[in-house]
């Protein structure tokens, strides 16, 4: 038995009453605020790409700043608070931009910023007027960290050039965390949405719950006041990525108890040979399957995510990957299988059996797919 | 919850201790004291080997006697007994069978089996025909029980049979304590796929059951057989096992020393795919036990039986895939022997990737357990019942 293998941490998973009643209003919020006819009108409209109403309450009700520190201005809860909001948007696909502002970029910031550069940032974060982005990747795409930006500098002055791409709303972001390669080192800069020289242009993408965009950088100027400086940069990035998979793992979560509610209840409507299809074992077994794999793709994501808010960096190894492999292949089979059991209608566009397919998908390879973060656990282990 | 329950069993823990040190105590000379000491079951009865506490109060009990160099096999070693039998006897039984029976059951003096299954009533357990047939003040029983677990040691058995063929299936059964040494009591050996006998067939021709042996009113036999049950659910649930133990820790081992880092890539994801589900279910019985004692119990408690049985499958096969061509022998061979422990805990990987086989028949096979969590946990319709209303003597049988 490995050392990683040997004794996991003792977390807690069940939900205090203060947790349950942030996940009862949450749940109701979404409800409410992304009903599929208001997640279909913003995700085929042209702009802005995300639901700026929404965006403003959630930030109101103070669920914006859930990691932040209270002295810059969040409510200086923790990730497990965070992760239940994640899995709530994750179920109903709702329309704002938590991966990329209050996970991907605000970890970032968290990670590399001075006290002076967080004192500056991140206030605007947790009240939604500064909304961020991770622009990492270049467009080989191994979704990982590969980035497709260098920085040179100029006394006091850098300057970006090259591509970012699939940066998640990238292209409504306020601003932009860019990670480039300086020589053989890498750095974090924050730059503006609409700096000079910064284009944007939405992808045509699968997932059209979640946009993406290619960023290209044409000799962008950056003060080296905006280069990220409290920390080295490679360690920020890791910690970023780390919290976007456990958030991906927790709102997978959410889409497939969705996927198996809005099933079970079909299969209790939907009458076929003259009784409810979910009478027969052909149905009722695939949904007993997929609430078995739904508990267990829970306890992997809510376990990444609570020794993420308790900081034990060393499981936190083992947890992530394990829950961003499992949970992806468990949504996805279930947003498939999904298309399945509703039968014609399932397949039809006017129904949202495919948004949670495309979804399940888009996750699935953001950020690492289940085989590399498997492998990543098999270094893990020694196996 | 009473006063102080924990005051009571903490008390009542160290007065055994002092008159009964675990560790220089012969165990049945302990047990029979931890049982006059209300700590057999604690939830029982006072006089009856309990205190009248929560249940919940056992696992401190066994703790405490562990730690102190003591025994709690008898739990394990006549599970049928303490872990279903008893609970039987306490909802049921009469003052007579709870004064005769539990006291020596938990010392373990006598063995107790269950006889429920038959050749023609597996997942349809109402389906039963073993017949017991009034005469006078005693009953004559025929027919034929399977895979009766320590049947072979048993002195008694939990049995259960038909005692109305007029009445639906449900209906017409009674339940019974039968003396396995009595005359007509035939205890066979039932030899598995793995070439061992864990298990037993039983075979009743005119055996006498008294009267005061009866368990529950006549017709009343499916309502006790389900305590039995529920019983069952409790003694199996709600263990938690250690990361990387169990098959998926034997794969390891023989991944590691097999194939390692050189090992093929398909196979190493394969390994970690098995790996992965292996821990999410294990973290899945932590959070179970968690929302168990602290939180509000959901379906995370009641998914285990099937995903253990499934995944139990395809490690242990995929175990002997990694042995190549030593997967085509089978140390030991087929000896025809009777294990000590269960086949399921010990052995080769083949022999262990054969007595998986059974994961998912034993306990409720998977096509029932999901059944059950189809209907019970996601509430959807039961399949049409078409014996349900029949007499069980015009029901079709194989």
């Amino acid at each position: 038995m490995s050392a990683h293998a040997a004794a996991p941490p003792t977390v807690s998973y069940v939900l205090t009453d203060e947790q349950r009643q942030l996940q009862e209003m949450v749940r109701d919020l979404f409800a409410q605020r992304a009903a599929p006819d208001r997640v279909r009108e913003v995700m085929l409209a042209e702009t802005p790409g995300y639901d700026d109403a929404l965006w403003q309450e959630l930030a109101n009700y103070g669920l914006l700043g859930l990691t932040i520190p209270e002295a810059h201005g969040g409510s200086g809860a923790s990730f497990a608070e965070l992760a239940i909001v994640l899995e709530e948007a994750g179920r109903r696909l709702a329309p704002v931009p938590l991966l990329s502002s209050a996970v991907l970029g605000t970890e970032a910031v968290l990670g590399g910023a001075t006290e002076a550069q967080a004192a500056a940032l991140l206030p605007g974060v947790a009240a939604g007027t500064t909304r961020l982005a991770l622009a990492h990747l270049d467009l080989g795409g191994d979704l990982l960290a590969a980035p497709g930006v260098v920085a040179s500098r100029d006394g006091a002055t850098w300057h970006l050039d090259g591509t970012a791409a699939y940066v998640i709303d990238g292209a409504s972001a306020t601003h932009l965390v860019v990670a480039a390669r300086a020589g053989d080192d890498l750095e974090l800069f924050v730059v503006p949405g609409d700096a000079p020289g910064v284009s944007r242009t939405p992808v045509e993408v699968l997932d059209l719950t979640r946009p993406l965009a290619t960023v290209e950088f044409a000799g962008v100027e950056v003060a080296e006041e905006d280069r990220l400086a409290g920390g080295p940069a490679m360690a920020a990035l890791h910690r970023a990525l780390t919290a976007g998979v456990v958030a991906i793992a927790v709102e997978q979560v959410g889409g497939t108890a969705h996927t198996l509610e809005a099933c079970t209840a079909y299969a209790r409507d939907r009458i076929q040979f003259g009784r409810a299809i979910g009478s027969f074992q052909a149905v009722k077994h695939r949904l007993a399957e997929l609430l078995v794999e739904l508990e267990s793709a829970r306890s992997a994501a809510i376990h990444a995510a609570r020794v993420l808010a308790a900081g034990e960096r060393e499981e936190l190894a083992i947890a992530a990957p394990l829950a961003k492999s499992y949970c992806s292949e468990v949504y996805e089979r279930s947003a498939a299988d999904g298309i399945q059991l509703f039968g014609g209608i399932g397949f039809t566009w006017e129904h949202d059996q495919h948004l949670y397919l495309k979804r399940a998908k888009s996750t699935k390879l953001l950020l690492g797919d289940p085989k590399h973060h498997r492998a990543l656990l098999g270094e893990l282990l020694a196996l | 919850m009473g006063v102080d329950e924990r005051g009571l069993i903490v008390e009542r823990i160290e007065a055994l201790f002092a008159s009964h040190p675990p560790a220089d105590t012969d165990e049945r000379s302990f047990w029979g004291a931890q049982f006059d000491h209300g700590l057999a079951w604690v939830q029982f009865p006072e006089g009856l080997g309990g205190s009248g506490v929560s249940p919940r109060w056992q696992a401190v009990v066994d703790q405490r006697i562990n730690d102190a160099g003591g025994s709690t096999r008898n739990r394990i070693n006549n599970v049928l007994g303490i872990g279903m039998g008893a609970g039987t006897i306490i909802a049921h039984g009469t003052d007579e069978h709870r004064a005769r029976f539990l006291r020596p059951m938990f010392t373990m003096e006598e063995i107790w089996c269950q006889l429920f299954s038959e050749p023609g009533a597996g997942s349809d357990l109402a389906a039963l025909s073993t017949s017991a047939v009034r005469e006078d003040d005693h009953w004559i029983v025929n027919g034929q029980k399977v895979w009766t677990t320590l049947g072979h040691l048993a002195k008694w058995g939990l049995l259960v049979t038909r005692t109305d063929p007029d009445q639906p299936k449900h209906a017409g059964m009674t339940y019974f304590i039968v003396d396995m040494e009595a005359d007509g009591v035939d205890v066979r050996p039932l030899y598995q796929i793995t070439g061992e006998a864990e298990f037993n067939e039983v075979y009743f021709t005119d055996v006498v059951i008294g009267d005061e042996l009866r368990v529950g009113e006549v017709g009343q036999g499916w309502g006790v057989a389900m305590t039995t049950l529920m019983n069952e659910r409790v003694a199996i649930g709600g263990t938690v096992q250690p990361r990387e133990s169990g098959a998926i820790g034997e794969a390891v081992q023989v991944w590691r020393e097999r194939h390692g880092e050189d090992g093929d890539p398909v196979a190493r994801d394969q390994l970690l795919q098995l790996w992965a589900a292996a821990e999410a279910m294990r973290l899945t019985t932590v959070r179970a036990k968690e929302a168990a004692t602290s939180g509000t119990p959901g379906p995370e408690g009641s998914t285990a039986k099937l995903q253990w049985a499934e995944l139990n499958k395809r490690i242990t096969s995929f175990t002997v895939d990694l042995l190549g061509p030593e997967g085509l022998t089978y140390p030991g061979g087929y000896s025809f022997t009777r294990p000590d422990g269960s086949a399921d805990v010990d052995g080769a990987p083949h022999k262990r990737f054969l007595r998986a086989r059974a994961n998912s028949i034993e306990g409720g096979t998977s096509e029932i357990m999901k059944n059950i969590l189809g209907e019970r946990v996601l509430g959807l319709p039961g399949e049409p019942r078409v014996d349900k209303d029949v007499p069980w003597r015009e029901v079709p049988r194989s």
